[in-house]
């Protein structure tokens, strides 16, 4: 995807071939068709190999051998895409990253190494329906009572809910939001599976109907988990790019052989110039669609001060062009790019699906402008 | 101690910079009047202000950093570069000097040109004394180079060069150019082209100034009427030319970003086509018209703040690429079409955030009058500098390798070419 370190190289090298040999494009349909979306056991293997604790700090059980743990799981992101591979990536990266961070002894106990070591997985419930959805809007409230908090709202889509077992939940406390760490099957909390684009990604929506949680789901501090959720949205879209790009890639490779072993009128269809300046321009949008999501991976591991705006500005791009780059690909095949005789629509999912999760390109080109309405207020 | 160890380190040459820069440089100023306002007078003083940092960036240690220190450089790395680059953000810079005079002009001279040329005409290009122009695309053919008209005829140890020349920036104040010249029409056109170093203002040269529809005057077209030039300002060998010329446009598209001799803020082409500042600068703006809040508006004003960074990326992944082999030097194509396609983007994001008053201004208006003008001419960045899709073709063919397109010209002596058709009749 981008440059690595000889460590990256190798532990990129070992996700491809395990995804290779685990995630065959040819029976993606059958495995998309199981409860979970994915083979038994191969979430647990994946782990490890170290898919899980790149982005949780060492001293509870986490790290990464490059010490850039960030680029290191978009690595694996962008594997995924190109593979267009199952499994909780981003929810399990997420919740591990926050309550190895910010959790309490308990919660680093429990859940962190199941979750570390596949055992179980995470979905972040971040997400929630109209008129809420919009980056960084939360509407779900929690309410501190006698035994704990009381949690009301919505949230929706959460990618894997319906397989996690455990949700990291944002929720309003007054003028902040909170984060909880709530298992599944909590009385008064609703898990419904919803229809998704992409085969091999779940989504649920979860109703919070007057939900009782103990004190000790509470992540952090009440009310100040405000820099900590736009940190893990951070990460999260880091990883979303990286996929997105792996899907493009593939989605170009494979088109990019189409057009010189396709022929029409005697001739490849790589030899017409209206086909070459296509591709030409998604050889552009693929490159910049790399550097910016390489870019903002390294913004992240580094912790920059521009942080953000990197990655807000990778979300803008890889989301406007990423769609563009694949639905050329399947004019460019014609008739069979539609069809599910060809993979191609498994990447026009993965790439389709990601675009309004985590934001808006729209959304992510408002965050650029409000953090430089910021800088010059500064100034 | 060996050679390495003589190297200053990136970290301390960036510091030494630094306290260089503050101390020694003028603070870079908003706005910037538009070319069609300057009069000539001025004109010529903003030339000279540049070459005046120039020379201040010479007098410093700072000029020519990637150029060997024979010919009056430092002789450093393009990751000393860079970081000069970086650290001259908020200053300004000598913009004028930097291109065409050092790239593409300079690269290829520090390329092809023998000792005694380098030494000759290098030095005073980095002490901002000569300015150097590209006499390379003619009125006959707008992307085919290669299908130059203008002749140099051999006469002892001098060339006559008749013909003309068109799309030179500046030619009627710079000093000397770079001219691409058939000194064969007997064998294909790309095997009797001769490249030349001529002194522009010099008998048998005359230079016209074409009107753009900005009312600038920038650019210019020459005539060459029995010029003289001697054969000691041949660069590379003759009828080679063309090989020459290959790396002179490399070197052109490296005028985007990737080069290692120019000296430009960092995230900023070296040639500035849009000295507002693009969309942001107008955030003020729209905040007095009360539309900062308005979600389309921040919208656009993101896009653009997006593509500078996508930009800035994109440009180093491909300045990598080409540096560790894993791209040819055809990856520069693609920083070529991004900086055409996102100028374009910038400018209609401008023009849809001014609004009428892009159409219609007062006296107190100019600056946003300028935004609509500006519009109007928001092609040439993908026109100048090779077109766009002169780069879709070498990205297509030279980056993926897809065939070539068919072409009548190869194979046959270039008198024998078919050329431009007699206008037709109207219908």
């Amino acid at each position: 995807m981008f440059a690595r370190t000889g460590d990256q190289q190798l532990f990129e090298d070992t996700t491809k071939r395990f995804l290779e040999a685990e995630c065959p494009l040819d029976t993606m349909r059958e495995v998309a068709a199981s409860p979970g979306g994915y083979g038994a056991g191969f979430w647990r293997r994946g782990a490890g190999l170290g898919w899980t604790s790149l982005v949780v700090p060492a001293d509870v059980g986490g790290g990464s051998i490059t010490g850039q743990g960030v680029r290191d799981l978009a690595l694996v992101g962008y594997q995924f895409g190109l593979h267009a591979a199952p499994g909780p990536l981003l929810g399990s990266n997420v919740v591990a990253a926050s309550i190895g961070r910010w959790g309490s002894p308990e919660q680093r106990a429990g859940p962190l190494t199941e979750l570390l070591s596949g055992d179980a997985m995470g979905a972040w419930a971040l997400a929630e329906p109209p008129p809420h959805d919009a980056l960084g809007d939360v509407a779900l409230r929690a309410d501190e009572s006698a035994d704990g908090f009381v949690l009301e709202g919505v949230k929706s889509p959460v990618e894997g809910g319906a397989d996690a077992s455990y949700f990291l939940v944002t929720a309003r406390s007054g003028p902040g939001v909170s984060q909880f760490l709530v298992p599944a099957g909590c009385p008064g909390v609703r898990v419904t599976p919803l229809h998704s684009l992409d085969l091999t990604k779940r989504f649920a929506a979860i109703v919070f109907d007057h939900a009782v949680i103990p004190r000790t789901s509470l992540v952090g501090e009440v009310g100040k988990a405000g820099a900590a959720v736009e940190w893990l949205t951070d990460v999260a879209v880091t990883v979303q790019v990286a996929e997105m790009c792996g899907a493009m890639r593939w989605a170009f490779d494979t088109t990019l052989e189409w057009a010189f072993n396709r022929y029409s009128f005697g001739r490849p269809l790589a030899s017409y110039q209206e086909i070459k300046h296509r591709f030409a321009d998604m050889k552009l949008w693929l490159e910049a669609s790399l550097a910016i999501a390489a870019n903002a991976s390294d913004a992240v591991d580094r912790d920059l001060a521009e942080r953000s705006e990197v990655v807000s500005a990778a979300k803008f791009y890889v989301g406007r062009y990423g769609p563009e780059l694949v639905q050329d690909c399947v004019q460019m095949h014609g008739g069979i790019g539609v069809t599910m005789d060809h993979h191609l629509h498994l990447f026009l999912r993965r790439v389709t699906a990601a675009v309004p999760l985590f934001g808006t390109p729209g959304q992510h080109a408002g965050r650029l402008t409000e953090k430089l309405a910021v800088r010059e207020v500064a100034r | 101690m060996n050679d390495e160890d003589d190297v200053e380190s990136v970290e301390d040459f960036a510091a030494r910079a630094r306290t260089w820069l503050a101390a020694s440089m003028p603070r870079a100023e908003g706005g910037g009047s538009r070319a069609a306002e300057r009069t000539d007078v001025e004109e010529l003083a903003r030339i000279e202000h540049s070459r005046g940092l120039q020379r201040r960036l010479f007098d410093g240690g700072f000029a020519g950093i990637c150029v060997p220190r024979p010919y009056g450089g430092l002789g450093l790395t393009p990751a000393h570069q860079a970081a000069f680059n970086r650290e001259i953000r908020g200053y300004q810079y000598p913009a004028d000097t930097q291109v065409p005079t050092l790239t593409p002009c300079m690269s290829v001279i520090l390329e092809f040109g023998t000792e005694e040329q380098k030494k000759r005409h290098v030095p005073p290009m980095l002490r901002g004394e000569t300015c150097w122009m590209q006499f390379l695309s003619e009125p006959s053919g707008g992307s085919d180079l290669a299908g130059a008209l203008t002749t140099a005829v051999r006469d002892g140890d001098e060339w006559v060069i008749n013909g003309s020349k068109i799309w030179t920036t500046g030619a009627w104040w710079a000093d000397w150019a770079l001219c691409l010249a058939r000194t064969n029409w007997d064998v294909p056109k790309h095997r009797g082209l001769t490249v030349f170093m001529l002194e522009i203002h010099q008998p048998g040269i005359e230079v016209h100034r074409i009107e753009t529809l900005s009312g600038a005057r920038e650019f210019c077209q020459e005539f060459m009427t029995d010029c003289r030039v001697p054969d000691s300002q041949r660069v590379g060998e003759v009828d080679e030319g063309w090989a020459v010329t290959v790396r002179w446009m490399y070197h052109e598209r490296t005028i985007a970003g990737g080069s290692p001799y120019v000296t430009a803020p960092a995230g900023q082409p070296a040639v500035a086509l849009d000295t507002t500042g693009g969309p942001p600068a107008l955030l003020s703006l729209v905040a007095s018209r009360g539309l900062a809040e308005d979600t389309k508006v921040k919208e656009q004003i993101g896009e653009s703040l997006a593509l500078s960074l996508v930009g800035d990326a994109l440009t180093a992944r491909v300045a990598e690429q080409i540096r560790t082999g894993a791209g040819s030097d055809q990856w520069a194509a693609i920083t070529r079409l991004w900086f055409g396609t996102s100028a374009v983007r910038n400018s209609t994001i401008c023009f849809e955030l001014i609004g009428s008053t892009a159409v219609a201004w007062s006296d107190e208006e100019q600056a946003l009058g300028r935004i609509g003008i500006r519009y109007l001419m928001r092609q040439t960045s993908c026109i100048a500098g090779g077109t766009t899709e002169m780069a879709r073709n070498a990205i297509s063919e030279r980056v993926l390798g897809m065939p070539r397109e068919r072409r009548a010209d190869l194979d046959i002596p270039f008198r024998d070419v078919p050329r431009n058709a007699p206008a037709r009749p109207q219908a």
